[in-house]
């Protein structure tokens, strides 16, 4: 049963057809990846299906439900968080304000509550802080203990990555959206990250669609990966499949008589 | 100088480290230059009657003279990059930059001498030169000039390499003479309210300043009061503090509180009526920075039309209660206990979140500086229609709106002339706000807007509707405006748009950058530091002499500010944490490696 289906999704950037009548599904507690050369249009990808672009064309049914052109915000509440593919934690705030930050859309105490500190403003401020440090615990000793105090900008650059894994956690999403998780890390830290993507499946029940570049990662996670080149698709299946398809070879590395010639 | 002049061809290998004669040269310059431009503004002449220590020195001559002892120790202060062994390079230093700003100082005063520019600079008349010269010829008082300039400077580059003891002996000595002399006028107000008016007629001469005696006895006093001390500076403490076990902290905070509002309560009842005013003045202005510090700090939009929500509420609550109104009502006063005083101050209520949504709405959108020049347009399209002809018939167009009852609390009048009645009432709403700030601080909703001005896209992602967001910091702003607007009718009784002009909200702005964004007792130290003690707009403050100067002075504070301390002078814990980011960052790879380390091992 798919948990996203998105049908001829189109996007212009002034002449440029960032996604040109994209066809996507995925189903639940699937981990799909999305791959294509710098500019094939996956990070517009993401950013249409979270609300940041609005798509000129098509539709994006999240659980029978069509989020095209909904806020940002309001497809959080809906159940998809998301990461950046250039780490965007809020830098001054604690480890555990990022998370605490994230769950907005899920408490409701307003101004009123907060200035009476009423009973349940102070249960549901404790409950934000418990949650918060159940989701940091995710990542074993990495973000805890005298961490949770410390600001995020002092944090290394993986370390950056999972809180931004973590927060988008906290916003207790069905679906999760990673925009190139594993950028910039060394190769320990990436085969870490990529059982925790696994994780984020198998033990957390999310459905993950991923951003990446590098292929390992992509072969060990994947269930299934799309191929996307200008904006459209041009493969999809099993990591195997998909690194023989004869067009994928093409768009990564041109024609092959091209590469005879030179 | 024959010295100094070897220290130049001297070998640099022959001192452990040469003196940094471009950066000696770029101060004593800009020494020069900027008592030359204090001159020139006539600040001298301005503040010549002004007596600091009777009769000796006058606070128009001490304009001129911190110049040469600053400046020289910032030039004996050595850079980053060329760190050196403290010593003879630092004295050096500190002199030869006093004599250059000398120097370059009595070249001015041979040129205003020789020619007359009043025409160009109004004030480097014959009085400015008289007073310069001390009406000797203008070559002794050139050479006097350089000679008193080379030994501040002298005395400037000792300070810097003196013992920590000395310098906070010295400082704290300059400081609190200079200090009770300024403070003339509230000393002896408060000596009157305590009937101790012999302290005051002993301290200060009867032509204003010190006399010799007293001057000799609070220098004494207090540079006692420096040797107790441990030298740290206010920063260091400030961490110490933050570095703090939290219950240890908690329960110094709970004193410190109980302290503030205690004496809240019995300080009005000693001081004079002038200190009350002044005191006042500074709680309306905190109650506006408090709410610009949630619009700005907070939320990170900057609001340069902030002061139209303050004209809101004061013309709402003209227009309830004054009997010129169209719209008055017989009875309806700002009284607290009172049905009528409830009504005005729900209305009140409304209209500023009336205001504060149809201001926010349409500019919400907008980020950055489009949202900074778009506020500042609304700010002033509010106080125009005020102004107008077209609205006249219901706010008085320039003349205004007059006869504004008093306040009340039951059958207590609160009138808005009773200083200490009008303390208490800015005291109580002062008090509301900073709990209210303090509440949403550490709440889903503060940290919120935390996250809006970090960054925005992000906090969209995690759920945050960012336009409910910025709007509700907007009205909450516009809400803690409109009270002091209200409070600002009934204190002094007749509203007119000229009141409401731009350069309150930039005003309100500074004592928001300059105490800490986003701080709330930044907040107070700012209106403290800007309206206590320099004045606002129209309220006089400590230092009543320097009123023609106070944009100035505001202007270059701010610029001083931005440099050394942006972060203002009691910065929130988070700007703090930027501040000391380079350490911080070192200490948490230190510790990663060390976890790495273990983590290898396991």
């Amino acid at each position: 049963m798919p948990v996203l289906e998105i049908t001829n999704l189109r996007k212009n950037f002034g002449g440029v057809k960032a996604l040109d009548g994209l066809d996507f599904h995925v189903d639940k507690g699937e981990i799909v990846s999305v791959i294509g050369p710098n500019g094939a249009g996956k990070t517009s990808f993401f950013n249409i299906i979270t609300g940041y672009f609005s798509p000129d064309e098509g539709d994006i049914l999240f659980n029978d439900v069509n989020i095209a052109g909904h806020q940002p915000h309001e497809i959080t509440e809906l159940g998809i968080a998301r990461t950046f593919q250039n780490v965007r934690l809020f830098p001054n705030m604690t480890v555990l304000e990022n998370v605490m930050v994230a769950q907005h859309c899920r408490t409701t105490t307003g101004i009123f509550g907060t200035l009476l500190n009423t009973p349940a403003f102070r249960r549901e401020e404790r409950e934000i802080e418990e949650r918060a440090k159940e989701v940091l615990a995710f990542f074993g000793k990495r973000l805890k203990g005298y961490r949770w105090d410390q600001p995020a900008f002092v944090l290394s650059y993986a370390n950056k990555r999972r809180l931004e894994i973590a927060r988008a956690m906290a916003t207790m999403p069905e679906l999760i959206l990673l925009d190139e998780p594993t950028a910039g890390m060394n190769p320990m830290e990436t085969a870490e990250l990529t059982d925790l993507i696994r994780q984020l499946r198998d033990d957390r029940g999310y459905t993950v669609i991923l951003i990446e570049h590098e292929m390992r990662v992509v072969r060990d996670v994947s269930d299934r990966v799309v191929v996307l080149d200008h904006g459209v698709k041009i493969a999809e299946g099993d990591y195997k499949t998909v690194s023989h398809d004869p067009n994928v070879i093409e768009a990564y590395l041109g024609r092959p008589s091209e590469a005879h010639n030179a | 100088m024959t010295h100094t002049l070897e220290q130049i061809d001297a070998p640099a290998s022959s001192t452990p480290s040469p003196v940094d004669w471009s950066k000696v040269q770029k101060w004593g310059v800009l020494g020069g230059l900027t008592m030359s431009f204090i001159a020139a503004i006539g600040m001298v002449t301005a503040l010549d009657q002004r007596l600091i220590i009777s009769p000796w020195l006058s606070l128009g001559f001490l304009t001129l003279l911190w110049i040469p002892v600053v400046f020289g120790i910032i030039a004996a202060t050595e850079d980053a990059e060329t760190p050196g062994v403290a010593g003879d390079r630092d004295v050096i230093s500190g002199l030869v930059t006093g004599l250059l700003s000398g120097l370059f100082f009595a070249f001015f005063i041979v040129i205003i001498d020789a020619f007359d520019l009043t025409d160009i600079f109004r004030n480097l008349g014959p009085k400015l030169v008289e007073l310069l010269t001390f009406g000797r010829g203008v070559g002794v008082a050139a050479a006097l000039w350089i000679i008193s300039c080379g030994l501040l400077g002298l005395l400037g580059g000792t300070l810097k390499i003196a013992p920590r003891m000395a310098r906070s002996m010295i400082g704290a000595a300059a400081m609190s003479v200079v200090g009770v002399a300024l403070l003339e006028i509230i000393v002896t107000d408060i000596t009157q309210g305590l009937r101790i008016e012999f302290v005051a007629d002993w301290i200060y001469a009867l032509n204003g300043g010190l006399t010799p005696a007293s001057a000799l006895v609070i220098a004494a006093g207090s540079a006692l009061f420096g040797l107790r001390s441990d030298g740290s500076t206010l920063a260091e403490r400030r961490l110490e503090r933050m570095n703090l076990d939290p219950e240890v902290r908690f329960r110094k905070n709970v004193v410190a509180a109980v302290l503030t509002i205690l004496a809240v309560i019995f300080l009005p009842m000693i001081l004079g009526g002038l200190t009350n005013d002044l005191l006042a003045n500074v709680g309306l202005f905190i109650l506006m920075g408090l709410g610009l510090n949630i619009v700005v700090g907070s939320a990170g939009l900057l609001d340069l039309g902030y002061v139209a929500f303050f004209a809101v509420g004061a013309y709402t609550t003209a227009v309830l209660t004054s009997p010129l109104s169209p719209f008055y009502t017989p009875g309806w006063t700002l009284n607290f206990l009172s049905l009528e005083g409830a009504a005005v101050i729900t209305i009140v209520l409304i209209m500023a979140v009336i205001a504060g949504v149809l201001v926010g709405t349409p500019v919400i959108r907008l980020r950055g500086d489009y949202l900074a020049i778009v506020t500042l347009g609304f700010g002033e399209i509010v106080r125009i229609l005020f102004l107008s002809d077209w609205l006249a018939p219901y706010f008085g167009g320039a003349q205004g709106i007059t006869n504004v009852p008093s306040a009340g609390l039951g059958p207590v009048e609160i009138r808005g002339t009773s200083s200490q009645a009008m303390f208490y009432l800015i005291a109580a709403f002062v008090g509301a706000a900073i709990y209210v700030a303090w509440r949403l601080q550490a709440s889903r909703t503060g940290r919120a807007w935390t996250a809006l001005r970090e960054d925005e896209d992000a906090a969209e992602a995690m759920g945050i509707n960012t336009t409910a967001a910025k709007l509700t910091a907007f009205v909450i702003g516009a809400i803690f405006a409109g009270f002091a607007g209200m409070i600002f009718a009934v204190k002094v009784g007749s509203i007119f748009p000229s009141s409401f002009k731009l350069l309150l909200s930039i005003i309100i702005l500074v004592i928001v950058i300059v105490g800490g964004m986003g701080s709330i007792p930044g907040v107070i130290i700012g209106a403290v530091v800007l309206i206590g003690i320099l004045g606002g707009p129209t309220q006089q403050g400590l230092l009543q002499e320097f009123g023609q100067f106070k944009l100035l002075i505001y202007g270059a504070l701010l610029v001083v500010m931005m440099l050394k301390r942006p972060e203002g002078l009691w910065p929130n814990v988070r700007r703090q944490r930027e501040l000391h980011q380079d350490e911080m960052s070192q200490d948490a790879w230190l510790m990663e490696e060390s976890s790495q380390d273990k983590d290898g091992d396991s």
